[in-house]
């Protein structure tokens, strides 16, 4: 599945969730998406600023599933790649 | 402010809506104020379905609750978030007007659920806000004071857990006490999704609110079953135990079901007087609808597995391990547990398709869930394999042809859905933008009382088609085979009504290899495909040539084994199913789609059924 929106955001430099390897935490940034789909992500708790966590990777490497705010949720790899995230680096967590 | 002392007094509200996010235990809440005093409803023009109950008050009086949509917030894009802001409104044409809001959210998730208690709040109803799932709080070490937050929303706040019954003595206390709209201190600013949630972490702080931990085990259970490598494995060991818990288990029951009712048959004959009633009743009604009947025990079972797997968490975990295969139809995981039920009834699985945000994947997956085996088709191949089909050992003395005869049938209607999804997915229902986000709640047991009501809706609408539809159908068939009469004595049956039916359309059907008999099965199973079963049973049941043999051996005579191949095709892939055409009606809102579908799945059906007929009559006549 090809995100039209998404060419954009590899442009830029900055990291992404999907940059993240499995164990590593980030604070969430921009979202470079359609309104609607953000406003379902920050209604599970992807609120820009909380910190997140890459809790596991589903079988086959996608989705992967996130740890924020209490709640575990999954995305795909290419909806990842559209959120913007600061690296939390030196604060790999212990994941079961 | 909740109090304490029992509730007195009669009931100030008339009509009071639940409302609540996905996944707080709304539903095992309704289901605990409520018990069986409820019903479905659907209201007018929309297609989402809603509950309405009636809770009783100690002095019996009693308040009705409407149970509307999860939702997460009350902006009004997805249609489930329209018809409960509509309802809350009193803008919903149909829907009774609530006087008061009961909202439910998780007490282990209310950073984010407070949010939309502000939301809630700022619509000015009076409003009782139950903090669900305490005990889970508690257990995992979690709290919070439901005084301050009760004094920050302006309204009465208990900690309840809807599983347990803690605390659901302050829905009584609401239900009687003066009407009292909110009267927040501070509402967030709604537009400014951080905002939000500063606002909810602190009055959630004022409330001494700590969340409790994720519960170890649900992390535990997840790196099991979405391990990289046990993950597919778990997968499919499920699946197969789910069809193999219908076959194994419900088979059985069937049968002694079908014995049962077979009795019951006899005796109705010996005591009614002979000649036309006795046929009617006999023929007519009791072997007509029990034809169909028979099918509940494994209908119950599939609801049963199904919903053991959705309630204790687990099929959301399937959600995301089947995304990766469904993303190459050019669907998504969400459209795995439709796709699921539909195994059982494409009904309840195309209203399960609502939780596919994306239009167009939703009606894709609509589109394709009846080429799925459902259990009404599961009867027909019974029938037809056992009586063409001998049983060699294939595999080991378990694995028969018969079985493998089965199966490749579940294969072809399976093949058929992704061919049918990748043409679609690639023209004109492709989408660009397609977000597959899945929420994983923790593993929870299934509640027992949730499930034995949920069985019992879908035993009533099952019961209602095989008491309405079906008996219709069979004793307008019983008729046919009665009419014209001649000297108050009924027709030879090649001289019958119901005979220039199947003998007009015997030309269209008789390059499949179907003869007139088979015919008339064909236009009574449009109605509903087990139908069939039942217009055989009459049809070979009214004809004296036929009368003493079973089924299974006047089947024979109507069809040569090319023409049951083609027979079995012919049911794989056509859409013959008033009800599956109604659901989908109501829920694209439109009669194009059903149409489309009927026509494209019966020219499939045909063209494959003639097809299977030319090979199987190369190789086995």
């Amino acid at each position: 599945m090809v995100f039209n929106f998404m060419k954009a955001r590899i442009a830029k430099a900055s990291s992404t969730l999907g940059d993240l390897a499995v164990g590593e935490r980030g604070i969430l940034g921009e979202f470079d998406m359609p309104q609607s789909i953000a406003e379902h992500l920050m209604n599970l708790g992807f609120v820009p600023g909380l910190e997140i966590l890459v809790a596991r990777s589903g079988p086959g490497g996608n989705p992967r599933v996130y740890r924020v705010d209490g709640t575990e949720v999954a995305l795909r790899r290419d909806l990842s790649r559209c959120i913007g995230v600061r690296p939390l680096r030196g604060a790999k967590a212990e994941v079961r | 402010m909740p109090v304490a002392e029992a509730p007195s007094g009669r009931p100030v509200f008339k009509t009071v809506a639940v409302v609540g996010p996905p996944n707080a235990g709304k539903t095992t809440l309704f289901n605990r104020l409520t018990g069986l005093r409820q019903k479905v409803g659907n209201f007018p023009g929309v297609t989402v379905e809603h509950h309405t109950g009636s809770y009783r008050l100690e002095n019996g009086d009693e308040v009705s609750l409407i149970d509307l949509p999860g939702v997460y917030s009350l902006n009004p894009k997805s249609e489930d978030e329209k018809v409960t802001v509509d309802v809350l409104n009193g803008t919903m044409p149909g829907a009774e007007v609530p006087d008061a809001i009961i909202l439910v959210l998780d007490s282990n998730n209310l950073n984010r659920h407070l949010i939309l208690a502000g939301r809630v709040i700022a619509l000015g109803l009076p409003t009782l806000v139950l903090l669900n799932m305490a005990d889970e709080l508690h257990k995992q070490g979690g709290q919070v004071d439901v005084l301050p937050l009760a004094r920050q929303l302006g309204t009465p706040v208990a900690l309840v857990s809807a599983v347990t019954g803690e605390g659901l003595m302050a829905v009584a206390n609401f239900l009687v006490a003066t009407p009292q709209a909110p009267e927040p201190l501070e509402l967030p600013i709604f537009g400014d999704p951080r905002h939000c949630r500063e606002w909810a972490v602190r009055i959630g702080g004022q409330a001494a609110y700590r969340r409790g931990a994720t519960p170890e085990w649900t992390r535990r259970l997840d790196g099991i079953f979405l391990h990289r490598i046990w993950g597919g494995v778990i997968f499919a060991v499920v699946i197969v135990a789910v069809f193999q818990t219908i076959f194994s288990l419900g088979q059985p029951a069937s049968d002694l079901l079908q014995g049962l009712l077979d009795n019951v048959a006899v005796h109705l004959a010996n005591l009614l007087p002979p000649g036309l009633i006795n046929s009617l009743v006999v023929n007519g009604v009791w072997k007509g609808a029990g034809s169909v009947l028979v099918f509940l025990p494994q209908i119950l079972l599939l609801f049963l597995v199904i919903g053991v797997l959705e309630d204790s968490g687990y099929l959301a975990r399937a959600a995301v391990i089947s995304d990766k295969v469904m993303a190459k139809v050019g669907l998504n995981g969400k459209s795995f547990i439709p796709l699921l039920s539909a195994y059982g009834c494409a009904v309840p699985a195309i209203m399960a398709t609502r939780t596919i945000e994306n239009k167009r994947d939703r009606i894709a997956t609509i589109l394709i869930a009846p080429f799925m085996t459902c259990s009404a088709r599961l009867p027909v191949y019974t029938m037809v394999i056992a009586a063409f089909i001998p049983n060699h050992p294939v595999l080991g003395p378990l694995v028969g042809t018969r079985a493998v005869a089965m199966l490749s049938l579940y294969v072809l209607g399976f093949a058929m859905a992704v061919a049918t999804a990748k043409a679609l997915k690639s023209s004109v229902l492709r989408s660009r933008d397609v977000a597959f986000i899945m929420e994983l709640p923790p593993y929870r047991w299934p509640m027992w009382k949730s499930l034995a009501l949920r069985l019992m809706d879908r035993a009533n609408a099952f019961l209602f088609r095989a008491g309405t539809v079906i008996l219709a159908v069979s004793i307008v068939l019983w008729a046919l085979t009665y009419l014209p009469m001649h000297n108050g004595q009924p027709p030879a049956i090649a001289d019958s009504a119901i005979s220039k039916m199947g003998h007009f359309i015997e030309p269209a059907i008789r390059p499949l290899g179907f003869n007139w008999r088979i015919g008339v099965g064909l236009l009574s199973s449009f109605a509903a495909r087990e139908v069939i079963i039942a217009t055989m049973g009459t049809l070979h049941g009214v004809d004296p040539q036929s009368r003493a043999m079973d089924l299974q051996q006047a089947l024979k005579s109507d069809l040569t084994p090319a023409g049951a191949v083609a027979l079995l095709v012919f049911f794989a892939f056509a859409m013959q199913c008033m009800s599956t055409m109604a659901v989908v009606r109501r829920e694209t809102n439109s009669w194009k789609w059903p149409i489309l579908q009927f026509l494209y799945m019966t020219f499939v059906a045909y063209a494959a059924a003639f097809v299977a007929y030319r090979i199987t009559l190369l190789y086995w006549t």
